[in-house]
Protein backbone atom coordinates (compact mmCIF):
# COMPACT_ATOMS: atom_id res chain seq x y z
CA UNK A 1 0.00 0.00 0.00
CA UNK A 2 2.60 2.18 1.08
CA UNK A 3 4.52 1.35 -2.11
CA UNK A 4 1.47 1.68 -4.15
CA UNK A 5 1.15 5.46 -2.42
CA UNK A 6 5.11 6.82 -3.52
CA UNK A 7 4.11 5.61 -6.97
CA UNK A 8 1.13 7.15 -7.29
CA UNK A 9 2.89 10.35 -5.78
CA UNK A 10 5.92 9.92 -8.31
CA UNK A 11 3.01 9.69 -11.40
CA UNK A 12 1.68 13.02 -10.17
CA UNK A 13 4.96 14.78 -9.57
CA UNK A 14 6.28 14.25 -12.60
CA UNK A 15 3.58 14.10 -15.61
CA UNK A 16 5.01 12.36 -18.62
CA UNK A 17 5.26 15.26 -20.94
CA UNK A 18 6.16 15.15 -23.86
CA UNK A 19 8.62 18.07 -24.25
CA UNK A 20 10.41 16.15 -21.39
CA UNK A 21 10.95 12.92 -24.00
CA UNK A 22 14.33 12.53 -25.61
CA UNK A 23 15.24 11.27 -28.98
CA UNK A 24 18.58 10.19 -29.89
CA UNK A 25 20.39 8.86 -33.24
CA UNK A 26 23.79 8.40 -33.30
CA UNK A 27 26.08 10.78 -31.14
CA UNK A 28 22.85 13.17 -31.20
CA UNK A 29 20.26 13.67 -28.93
CA UNK A 30 17.65 15.68 -28.70
CA UNK A 31 15.37 17.07 -26.09
CA UNK A 32 12.92 19.56 -24.75
CA UNK A 33 11.11 20.26 -28.22
CA UNK A 34 8.29 22.53 -27.57
CA UNK A 35 6.30 25.21 -29.46
CA UNK A 36 3.55 27.72 -29.05
CA UNK A 37 -0.11 27.66 -28.96
CA UNK A 38 -1.15 29.26 -32.40
CA UNK A 39 -4.06 31.89 -32.50
CA UNK A 40 -5.30 30.42 -35.51
CA UNK A 41 -3.30 29.43 -38.40
CA UNK A 42 -2.60 32.56 -40.25
CA UNK A 43 0.84 33.64 -38.10
CA UNK A 44 4.13 31.55 -37.93
CA UNK A 45 4.75 28.87 -35.19
CA UNK A 46 7.72 28.61 -33.79
CA UNK A 47 9.65 25.52 -32.80
CA UNK A 48 12.24 25.39 -29.71
CA UNK A 49 14.74 22.47 -28.76
CA UNK A 50 17.89 21.01 -27.38
CA UNK A 51 20.30 19.48 -29.34
CA UNK A 52 23.14 17.74 -27.66
CA UNK A 53 26.26 16.36 -29.82
CA UNK A 54 28.17 13.36 -27.89
CA UNK A 55 30.33 12.39 -30.76
CA UNK A 56 33.81 13.83 -31.95
CA UNK A 57 32.89 15.37 -34.91
CA UNK A 58 30.84 18.69 -36.03
CA UNK A 59 27.67 18.35 -37.14
CA UNK A 60 24.93 20.89 -37.88
CA UNK A 61 20.90 20.78 -38.18
CA UNK A 62 20.52 22.04 -41.82
CA UNK A 63 16.63 21.74 -42.16
CA UNK A 64 13.06 20.70 -40.15
CA UNK A 65 9.97 19.36 -42.17
CA UNK A 66 6.48 18.80 -40.45
CA UNK A 67 3.15 18.45 -41.73
CA UNK A 68 2.07 20.92 -39.52
CA UNK A 69 3.82 23.28 -41.37
CA UNK A 70 4.02 23.99 -45.28
CA UNK A 71 6.99 25.97 -45.13
CA UNK A 72 9.15 25.50 -41.97
CA UNK A 73 12.30 27.12 -41.81
CA UNK A 74 15.40 27.42 -39.31
CA UNK A 75 15.47 31.36 -38.18
CA UNK A 76 18.07 33.34 -35.81
CA UNK A 77 17.18 36.55 -33.83
CA UNK A 78 19.56 38.52 -33.39
CA UNK A 79 19.50 41.71 -31.53
CA UNK A 80 22.59 44.04 -32.02
CA UNK A 81 22.36 47.25 -30.07
CA UNK A 82 18.87 46.77 -28.93
CA UNK A 83 17.68 45.89 -32.19
CA UNK A 84 16.33 42.90 -32.94
CA UNK A 85 15.92 41.03 -36.36
CA UNK A 86 15.63 37.53 -37.57
CA UNK A 87 17.64 36.79 -40.43
CA UNK A 88 17.14 33.36 -41.87
CA UNK A 89 19.88 30.79 -40.73
CA UNK A 90 21.36 27.97 -43.30
CA UNK A 91 22.44 26.03 -40.61
CA UNK A 92 22.62 25.37 -37.07
CA UNK A 93 25.92 24.05 -36.02
CA UNK A 94 25.73 21.57 -33.44
CA UNK A 95 29.90 21.24 -32.58
CA UNK A 96 31.48 18.19 -31.50
CA UNK A 97 30.79 17.77 -27.08
CA UNK A 98 28.18 20.28 -27.01
CA UNK A 99 24.83 20.92 -26.37
CA UNK A 100 22.81 23.82 -28.56
CA UNK A 101 19.60 25.34 -27.60
CA UNK A 102 17.30 26.65 -30.04
CA UNK A 103 15.15 28.79 -27.94
CA UNK A 104 13.97 32.00 -27.42
CA UNK A 105 15.90 35.16 -28.58
CA UNK A 106 18.18 32.84 -30.82
CA UNK A 107 18.11 29.94 -33.36
CA UNK A 108 14.31 28.50 -33.58
CA UNK A 109 12.65 27.24 -36.18
CA UNK A 110 9.89 29.53 -37.46
CA UNK A 111 6.64 27.61 -38.85
CA UNK A 112 5.24 29.15 -41.64
CA UNK A 113 1.95 28.50 -43.31
CA UNK A 114 0.59 25.89 -40.22
CA UNK A 115 -1.46 23.40 -41.83
CA UNK A 116 -3.93 23.37 -38.40
CA UNK A 117 -3.98 25.59 -35.14
CA UNK A 118 -1.43 25.05 -32.33
CA UNK A 119 -3.89 23.41 -29.82
CA UNK A 120 -2.15 23.52 -26.00
CA UNK A 121 -0.93 20.36 -24.83
CA UNK A 122 -1.36 18.68 -28.84
CA UNK A 123 1.45 17.57 -30.43
CA UNK A 124 3.16 17.14 -33.83
CA UNK A 125 6.04 15.37 -35.52
CA UNK A 126 9.25 17.38 -36.58
CA UNK A 127 11.92 15.61 -38.78
CA UNK A 128 15.06 17.00 -38.25
CA UNK A 129 17.73 16.76 -41.09
CA UNK A 130 21.35 16.80 -39.52
CA UNK A 131 24.50 17.13 -42.07
CA UNK A 132 26.43 13.89 -40.18
CA UNK A 133 23.49 11.95 -38.14
CA UNK A 134 20.61 12.27 -40.86
CA UNK A 135 17.22 12.39 -39.97
CA UNK A 136 15.95 11.95 -36.71
CA UNK A 137 11.98 12.31 -36.34
CA UNK A 138 11.13 14.06 -32.65
CA UNK A 139 7.87 15.17 -31.41
CA UNK A 140 7.25 18.64 -30.04
CA UNK A 141 4.62 19.13 -27.55
CA UNK A 142 2.72 22.40 -27.70
CA UNK A 143 2.63 24.77 -24.68
CA UNK A 144 1.15 27.46 -23.46
CA UNK A 145 1.26 30.86 -25.29
CA UNK A 146 2.40 32.48 -22.35
CA UNK A 147 5.78 29.70 -22.37
CA UNK A 148 8.97 30.17 -21.88
CA UNK A 149 10.50 26.84 -21.49
CA UNK A 150 8.99 22.82 -21.27
CA UNK A 151 9.30 22.27 -17.28
CA UNK A 152 11.45 18.79 -16.91
CA UNK A 153 13.29 17.28 -14.10
CA UNK A 154 17.08 16.70 -14.45
CA UNK A 155 17.29 17.60 -18.21
CA UNK A 156 20.32 16.75 -19.58
CA UNK B 1 57.58 86.04 1.78
CA UNK B 2 60.05 82.88 2.69
CA UNK B 3 59.56 79.79 0.26
CA UNK B 4 57.90 77.96 3.02
CA UNK B 5 55.31 81.07 3.20
CA UNK B 6 54.90 80.83 -0.39
CA UNK B 7 54.59 77.06 -0.61
CA UNK B 8 51.38 77.10 2.17
CA UNK B 9 50.00 79.88 0.41
CA UNK B 10 50.10 78.46 -3.39
CA UNK B 11 48.42 74.96 -1.95
CA UNK B 12 45.78 77.03 0.01
CA UNK B 13 44.99 78.56 -3.51
CA UNK B 14 44.98 75.09 -4.89
CA UNK B 15 42.50 73.74 -2.49
CA UNK B 16 40.45 77.09 -3.15
CA UNK B 17 40.31 76.52 -6.92
CA UNK B 18 39.18 72.69 -6.11
CA UNK B 19 36.65 73.81 -3.13
CA UNK B 20 35.04 76.15 -5.62
CA UNK B 21 34.59 73.64 -8.41
CA UNK B 22 32.73 71.17 -7.05
CA UNK B 23 30.68 73.08 -5.03
CA UNK B 24 29.83 74.88 -8.52
CA UNK B 25 29.52 71.05 -10.09
CA UNK B 26 27.33 70.16 -7.45
CA UNK B 27 25.02 73.58 -7.47
CA UNK B 28 25.19 73.37 -11.33
CA UNK B 29 24.18 69.13 -10.63
CA UNK B 30 21.08 70.53 -8.01
CA UNK B 31 19.69 73.16 -10.33
CA UNK B 32 18.81 70.86 -12.82
CA UNK B 33 15.26 69.90 -13.06
CA UNK B 34 14.81 66.20 -13.39
CA UNK B 35 12.59 66.60 -15.51
CA UNK B 36 15.17 67.70 -18.11
CA UNK B 37 17.26 64.83 -17.56
CA UNK B 38 14.30 62.73 -19.50
CA UNK B 39 12.05 63.26 -22.26
CA UNK B 40 8.14 63.40 -22.82
CA UNK B 41 7.73 60.70 -25.69
CA UNK B 42 3.85 61.29 -27.15
CA UNK B 43 1.33 58.85 -29.03
CA UNK B 44 -1.86 59.03 -30.85
CA UNK B 45 -3.02 55.60 -32.51
CA UNK B 46 -5.74 53.26 -32.76
CA UNK B 47 -6.69 50.94 -30.74
CA UNK B 48 -8.18 47.68 -32.13
CA UNK B 49 -11.75 49.02 -31.99
CA UNK B 50 -10.57 51.69 -34.04
CA UNK B 51 -10.61 54.77 -31.08
CA UNK B 52 -7.65 57.12 -30.93
CA UNK B 53 -5.83 56.66 -27.60
CA UNK B 54 -3.12 59.18 -26.72
CA UNK B 55 -0.57 58.97 -24.24
CA UNK B 56 -2.29 61.88 -22.35
CA UNK B 57 -4.78 59.57 -21.19
CA UNK B 58 -2.76 57.62 -19.12
CA UNK B 59 -1.51 59.84 -16.61
CA UNK B 60 -1.39 58.44 -13.59
CA UNK B 61 -0.34 55.53 -14.08
CA UNK B 62 2.77 53.69 -15.37
CA UNK B 63 3.31 52.52 -18.80
CA UNK B 64 5.41 49.69 -20.01
CA UNK B 65 5.50 49.63 -23.74
CA UNK B 66 6.85 47.20 -26.08
CA UNK B 67 7.15 48.29 -29.47
CA UNK B 68 6.28 44.98 -32.06
CA UNK B 69 4.09 42.60 -34.90
CA UNK B 70 1.82 40.24 -34.34
CA UNK B 71 3.32 37.66 -37.24
CA UNK B 72 6.55 38.34 -34.67
CA UNK B 73 6.94 34.39 -33.69
CA UNK B 74 10.11 34.20 -30.91
CA UNK B 75 10.98 37.97 -29.85
CA UNK B 76 7.02 39.14 -29.34
CA UNK B 77 5.99 36.55 -27.59
CA UNK B 78 8.34 36.21 -25.26
CA UNK B 79 8.61 40.10 -24.00
CA UNK B 80 4.70 39.62 -23.87
CA UNK B 81 4.70 36.08 -22.02
CA UNK B 82 6.74 38.63 -19.88
CA UNK B 83 4.66 41.16 -19.54
CA UNK B 84 1.91 39.10 -18.48
CA UNK B 85 4.22 37.38 -15.44
CA UNK B 86 4.54 41.15 -14.37
CA UNK B 87 1.29 42.38 -14.44
CA UNK B 88 -0.41 38.88 -12.98
CA UNK B 89 2.82 39.54 -10.02
CA UNK B 90 1.54 43.02 -9.23
CA UNK B 91 -1.35 41.67 -7.85
CA UNK B 92 -3.44 44.80 -6.98
CA UNK B 93 -0.56 47.58 -8.01
CA UNK B 94 -1.60 45.92 -11.16
CA UNK B 95 -4.29 48.72 -11.97
CA UNK B 96 -1.42 51.72 -12.20
CA UNK B 97 0.36 49.70 -14.81
CA UNK B 98 -0.85 50.32 -18.19
CA UNK B 99 1.24 47.41 -20.91
CA UNK B 100 0.97 48.52 -24.36
CA UNK B 101 1.89 46.84 -27.22
CA UNK B 102 2.60 49.09 -30.32
CA UNK B 103 2.40 47.91 -33.91
CA UNK B 104 5.37 48.63 -36.21
CA UNK B 105 3.45 46.84 -38.95
CA UNK B 106 -0.13 48.37 -38.15
CA UNK B 107 -1.48 47.32 -41.80
CA UNK B 108 -1.12 43.70 -41.44
CA UNK B 109 -1.71 43.71 -37.93
CA UNK B 110 -4.72 45.60 -38.34
CA UNK B 111 -5.89 42.71 -40.75
CA UNK B 112 -4.60 40.02 -38.51
CA UNK B 113 -6.53 40.94 -35.12
CA UNK B 114 -4.52 42.75 -32.72
CA UNK B 115 -6.87 42.29 -29.33
CA UNK B 116 -6.57 38.74 -30.22
CA UNK B 117 -3.07 38.67 -30.20
CA UNK B 118 -2.46 41.31 -27.15
CA UNK B 119 -5.17 39.15 -25.16
CA UNK B 120 -3.92 35.72 -26.05
CA UNK B 121 -1.30 36.94 -23.49
CA UNK B 122 -2.84 38.71 -21.21
CA UNK B 123 -6.17 41.17 -21.03
CA UNK B 124 -4.60 43.70 -19.43
CA UNK B 125 -2.45 44.54 -22.50
CA UNK B 126 -3.61 47.09 -24.95
CA UNK B 127 -2.76 46.86 -28.50
CA UNK B 128 -2.38 49.75 -30.75
CA UNK B 129 -2.21 49.92 -34.32
CA UNK B 130 -2.63 53.24 -35.49
CA UNK B 131 -1.32 54.71 -39.92
CA UNK B 132 1.87 54.50 -40.79
CA UNK B 133 2.78 58.16 -40.40
CA UNK B 134 0.85 58.10 -36.43
CA UNK B 135 3.58 55.17 -36.38
CA UNK B 136 6.98 57.01 -37.33
CA UNK B 137 6.01 59.78 -34.91
CA UNK B 138 5.57 57.68 -32.05
CA UNK B 139 8.44 55.56 -32.98
CA UNK B 140 10.42 58.86 -33.31
CA UNK B 141 9.28 60.10 -30.13
CA UNK B 142 10.06 57.16 -28.02
CA UNK B 143 13.54 57.14 -30.00
CA UNK B 144 13.50 53.36 -30.96
CA UNK B 145 14.03 51.94 -34.54
CA UNK B 146 12.39 49.82 -36.58
CA UNK B 147 12.41 48.66 -40.29
CA UNK B 148 10.59 46.58 -42.78
CA UNK B 149 12.80 43.98 -43.88
CA UNK B 150 12.33 42.22 -47.65
CA UNK B 151 13.08 38.72 -46.52
CA UNK B 152 12.23 35.92 -49.09
CA UNK B 153 11.86 33.26 -46.20
CA UNK B 154 9.32 35.25 -44.23
CA UNK B 155 5.59 35.51 -44.60
CA UNK B 156 4.14 37.64 -47.11
CA UNK B 157 7.73 38.38 -48.67
CA UNK B 158 9.34 40.69 -45.35
CA UNK B 159 9.96 40.51 -41.86
CA UNK B 160 10.50 43.22 -39.18
CA UNK B 161 13.56 44.44 -37.50
CA UNK B 162 12.68 46.47 -34.47
CA UNK B 163 13.67 48.11 -30.92
CA UNK B 164 12.86 44.74 -28.65
CA UNK B 165 13.12 46.69 -25.08
CA UNK B 166 10.34 47.37 -22.73
CA UNK B 167 10.27 50.71 -22.13
CA UNK B 168 8.87 52.41 -18.71
CA UNK B 169 6.84 55.80 -18.68
CA UNK B 170 6.06 57.57 -15.54
CA UNK B 171 2.60 58.85 -14.42
CA UNK B 172 3.62 62.01 -15.28
CA UNK B 173 4.60 60.90 -18.93
CA UNK B 174 8.47 61.28 -18.65
CA UNK B 175 10.69 58.51 -19.95
CA UNK B 176 11.69 56.29 -16.72
CA UNK B 177 13.55 53.69 -18.68
CA UNK B 178 14.19 50.57 -20.49
CA UNK B 179 14.18 47.24 -20.19
CA UNK B 180 16.53 45.38 -22.14
CA UNK B 181 15.44 42.35 -24.16
CA UNK B 182 15.54 39.17 -22.28
CA UNK B 183 15.71 40.74 -19.02
CA UNK B 184 13.54 38.33 -16.83
CA UNK B 185 10.15 39.12 -15.70
CA UNK B 186 11.27 38.41 -11.46
CA UNK B 187 13.77 41.89 -12.52
CA UNK B 188 10.78 43.88 -13.74
CA UNK B 189 8.43 43.20 -11.18
CA UNK B 190 11.39 43.77 -8.85
CA UNK B 191 11.52 47.12 -10.09
CA UNK B 192 8.50 48.41 -10.64
CA UNK B 193 7.48 47.27 -6.85
CA UNK B 194 9.48 49.66 -5.96
CA UNK B 195 8.27 52.65 -7.83
CA UNK B 196 4.40 52.18 -6.77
Amino acid sequence: MKRLAIILALLIAAPPAIACETFTTGDITVEQVWSRASIGTQRPGVLYMMIRNEGAADDALISISTPIAEKPMLHETTVEDGIASMPHAMRVPVPAGQTVELRPGGYHGMLMGLTEALEEGASFPVTLTLEEAGDLTVLAEVLSMRAEAPECDAAQ
Amino acid sequence: MTLRKLQIALWAAVALVLIGTAGFMLGARNEEPVAAATFQPSFALADAAGRERTDEEFRGKYLLVFFGFTNCPDVCPTTLAEVAQVMDGLGEDAAQVQPLFISIDPERDRQMGLSEFTEAFHPSILGLAGTADETRAAAESFKIFYERQEAEASPDGYSMSHSSALYLIGPEGHWIRQYSYGTPASEILADLQTRL
